[in-house]
């Protein structure tokens, strides 16, 4: 297990700048930090070797260890105890439960685990309750009937504290016949309660930070500070506060406002606005939510609603432990803070991006961060059952980080995860430690991607480094300085603002190289002002860890319609040539060329390659070049008329499988064995301005990269393209 | 639904021989099959020391709850150790383990 564990406050750096590393230890003295500049991070037997190089830096030396709590799950946090301290109250909510199970969920109140006091309506072992407590004693009222979950109540909590009279409503909004779980629970108790801690929505006071934790829906919430009638209820449920009882409410919670803020708007005039704490997914829909619309931004009113996860996690607002400020001279790279404390060791990886408008090199390696952020701290390995095995076709192997992490839920999820109660991970953030994404980790993501530093480092070929958050900050102005960019190996993930940015850089006569397979696939989005933190929703099509519910597929940041890119007007295709066509994960293939690879548009590529070579036949990535995930033309999806396909690979067999959204109804010759359209092309067009843009459209294609001491097919027509792409000399058009 | 016939020991050895496939259409059944393992109780391998040794472990089912490590059962070779699984899972199905059967 990881005792010694860190992150930093940014993901990429401009020389000047400074970086702040936030550590945490489970063992007592001091740890070590380096900076170290990365080459490679594959110590895989087959891979080309962990290399890094220290880097002499300031902040290099000891720091006093210590251990740095992290506060997981979502709720929402009132800071104003004493007018939410009613002496008779009702407190009210829509709900929607989803994990009834749990031994103990607060849905709204002043409850302080510690001193006993306090006020809470909750969910215990599956039942409604109404929790007092006065600081020595504490009664509980249960609902005598049971609940379903994900199905929408009406629960309130009132209390008399003259009579000492407690009552629970609990109402079905669905009535089944034999109306078991629809009650109204009354007695009396025989205490008051205390003033309590904080008020919070979705969990309570703990002994050590809020607990209690909720998971479910809650929907305008709502404190009066009287017994309500029933009817009167019903008009806060509707967000409005008539006259007869203004005087009296409390707080009446909108979820509905500022879709994407962390407030938690009071439309009370009291205006107890909260604060929502560890991103809870919003824009969810409510209990109103009537189907006459699907889309959030057209009537928020039907989206009220709040999912609460209690292993939900934005920041774990760590304290600084050491602080770098990034020399003026820094050459661009991939850089890392390595952590050591005796048997302990680990990265904090980090990037160097050259001054804005300052290029180091006429090459520029975009680094997919947004598709790391997809993938961190997942617990596929562990938690995919059956899926995993069926489409990785290997029985299950897990490491001592998936296990790690399956017993450390303070380090969150990953997109690629489920939530403790089912539902999918929908916002994924880089302020947490980062497992899954480092130097000596899986041949995956970040590690694979080191395969192209090493390669470039080997070849000597200058480049600069730049981040999907860099472009997605600053669009296209970040690319034009450049005469080519290069991306890595799986950039799945990306923003409007970065699709947008590519494309107009071909057009303006960038060149492209698509170094990768699966790229451009889902569409996600960075927080317009929170950092660090992005978005995404499984909609509607595609190869899917999970499936957002209908009617929840538009982001709540932006108001855009998630998914994935081929249905949202701009497929992989229209960026690269190719999209996703098939994925198996035990074996690779070689490339062949096609006819069109000595076409002279395209045949200087080859140079050096014989016509009939098998290109790739080699490979650390299940020993090919073309593998893992690969992708194949489609001119409907918008591959440009003229693109080349100048080789291909095929014959992939049983284990390679057809990507779902590419066919209409499920029949059993969908893999390679069986299905003409599990391929991957490798692609070659001109673009307008003397541009151009070459795919690989594999992911294992740098894998290859490094056999025979670099010296072998695959590298030779990549440098092929990569030094013409370099020559400022134009790209005539077809 | 596809039964595993315990008596098609050659799938086991085709297994055994290539573990990590291509497989053949045959044996590609006997895998599916195999593969809808619920994850409560399913047998797995735990890389223990990085690239070089595996045990063999059973999933808990639900997270948080600690992986049960058999780690009397040890492997410096993963397709070895996909082997052990495959023959776990055989003998869950058939009732016989195939690398007693087929001697």
């Amino acid at each position: 297990m990881r005792r010694l564990l860190g992150y930093a406050d940014r993901i990429s750096v401009k020389p000047g700048e400074t970086i702040n590393f936030k550590v945490s230890s489970e063992d007592e003295g001091t740890f070590h930090l380096d900076i170290l500049r990365i080459r490679c991070g594959d110590d895989t037997p087959a891979g080309p070797g962990l290399k890094e190089t220290p880097v002499e830096a300031r902040v290099n030396g000891d720091y006093p260890a210590r251990f740095q709590k992290t506060q997981v799950g979502s709720y929402v946090s009132i800071d104003h105890p004493r007018k939410l301290a009613p002496e008779s109250f009702t407190l009210q909510a829509m709900v929607w439960p989803t994990l009834l199970e749990k031994e103990e969920q607060t849905i709204i109140g002043s409850w302080h685990a510690g001193s006993r006091q306090g006020y809470a309506l909750g969910v215990i072992n599956g039942r409604l309750t109404l929790t007092i407590g006065d600081g020595s004693r504490i009664e509980t009222l249960v609902s005598s009937a049971g609940m379903h979950e994900r199905h929408w109540y009406f629960v309130a909590a009132t209390f008399d504290s003259t009579t000492g009279e407690a009552a629970l409503i609990q109402e079905p909004l669905v009535r089944y016949a034999g109306d078991a779980d629809s009650a109204r629970t009354a007695r009396s108790m025989g205490i008051r309660p205390g003033t309590g801690g904080k008020f919070i929505i979705a969990g309570h006071n703990g002994n050590d930070g809020v607990s209690g934790l909720f998971n479910g829906k809650i929907d305008t919430p709502a404190v009066t500070g009287r017994v309500l009638e029933r009817g009167q209820m019903e008009h806060l449920l509707d967000r409005r506060i008539p006259p007869e009882i203004a005087a009296d409410v409390v707080a009446l919670w909108d979820f509905s406002r500022e879709m994407n803020g962390v407030t938690a708007h009071d439309i009370s005039p009291n205006r107890l606005h909260g604060a929502i704490v560890n991103m809870p997914t919003r824009a969810m829909k409510g209990w109103n939510h009537d189907g006459s619309e699907m889309v959030w931004t057209h009537r928020p009113e039907h989206y009220g609603a709040i999912h609460f996860h209690d292993d939900d996690l934005y920041d774990c607002a760590w304290e600084t432990d050491a602080t770098w400020q990034v020399p003026a001279d820094c050459p661009s790279g991939s850089f890392a803070a390595f952590l050591t404390q005796d048997d302990q060791w680990f990265y904090i990886p980090f990037y160097v991006r050259p001054p804005t408008g300052r290029p180091g090199a006429r090459l520029a390696l975009l680094i997919a961060t947004c598709s790391y952020y997809a993938y961190v701290n997942n617990h596929m390995e562990i938690g995919w059952g059956d899926m995993g095995e069926h489409s990785g076709n290997a029985f299950s192997v897990i490491d001592m980080t998936d296990i790690h992490l399956h017993m450390h839920p303070e380090h969150g999820l990953s997109m690629y995860d489920n939530h403790s109660d089912g539902s999918g991970v929908a916002y994924a953030s880089r302020l947490r430690p980062f497992l899954r994404m480092g130097p000596r980790d899986d041949v995956w993501q970040y590690n694979a991607d080191t395969h192209i530093t090493d390669w470039l480092e080997e070849r000597g070929i200058a480049f600069d480094v730049i981040t999907d958050d860099d472009l997605d900050a600053e669009g296209v102005a970040l690319l034009e300085p450049y005469a080519c960019v290069m991306t890595t190996t799986h950039p799945e993930y990306t923003t409007t603002g970065m699709m947008q940015a590519l494309l107009h850089y071909q057009q303006r006569g960038g060149r492209f190289i698509y170094m990768g397979g699966n790229g451009f696939y889902w569409r996600v989005a960075l927080h317009p002002t929170l950092p660090g933190v992005m978005e995404m929703r499984r909609a509607e099509d595609g190869m899917r860890s999970w499936i957002a519910s209908p009617g929840e597929y538009v982001m709540s940041f932006n108001g855009e319609l998630g998914g994935l890119w081929r249905r949202n007007g701009m497929s992989p295709e229209s960026i690269c040539g190719t999209g996703f066509a098939a994925q198996g994960f035990n074996f690779s293939r070689p490339y062949t060329r096609t006819p069109a690879s000595e076409d002279p548009r395209a045949a200087w590529i080859f140079e050096g390659i014989g016509r009939d070579e098998r290109i790739g036949d080699f490979g650390s990535v299940f020993g090919g070049a073309a593998g893992s995930e690969i992708d194949s033309i489609d001119p409907l999806e918008g591959t440009p008329p003229h693109a080349l396909v100048i080789a291909e690979a095929t014959d992939f067999g049983v284990d390679f499988h057809w990507v779902n959204e590419e066919f209409l109804h499920t029949h059993s010759a969908v893999n390679g064995e069986n299905c003409p359209h599990v391929r991957c092309d490798m692609v070659f067009y001109e673009t307008p301005n003397g541009g151009a843009v070459f795919s690989t459209s594999s992911i294992a294609f740098a894998g290859s990269l490094a056999h025979n001491g670099y010296d072998n097919n695959v590298s030779r027509l990549l440098s092929n393209v990569v030094f013409r792409f370099l020559d400022p000399e134009l790209i005539p058009p077809p | 639904m596809y039964r595993i016939d315990p008596g098609r020991t050659d799938l086991a050895e085709e297994f055994r021989r290539n573990p990590f496939g291509p497989h053949s259409a045959e044996l590609q059944k006997v895998l599916n099959v195999m593969r809808w393992e619920p994850i409560e109780g399913k047998y797995v391998l735990v890389n223990t020391v990085p690239h070089k040794e595996w045990c063999l472990a059973q999933l808990p089912g639900k997270r948080g709850v600690p992986v049960t490590l058999h780690e009397d059962v040890v492997f410096t070779d993963l397709g070895e150790a996909e082997w052990y699984i495959f023959r776990l899972r055989w003998k869950k199905h058939t009732g016989v383990d195939p690398d007693q059967a087929s001697q």
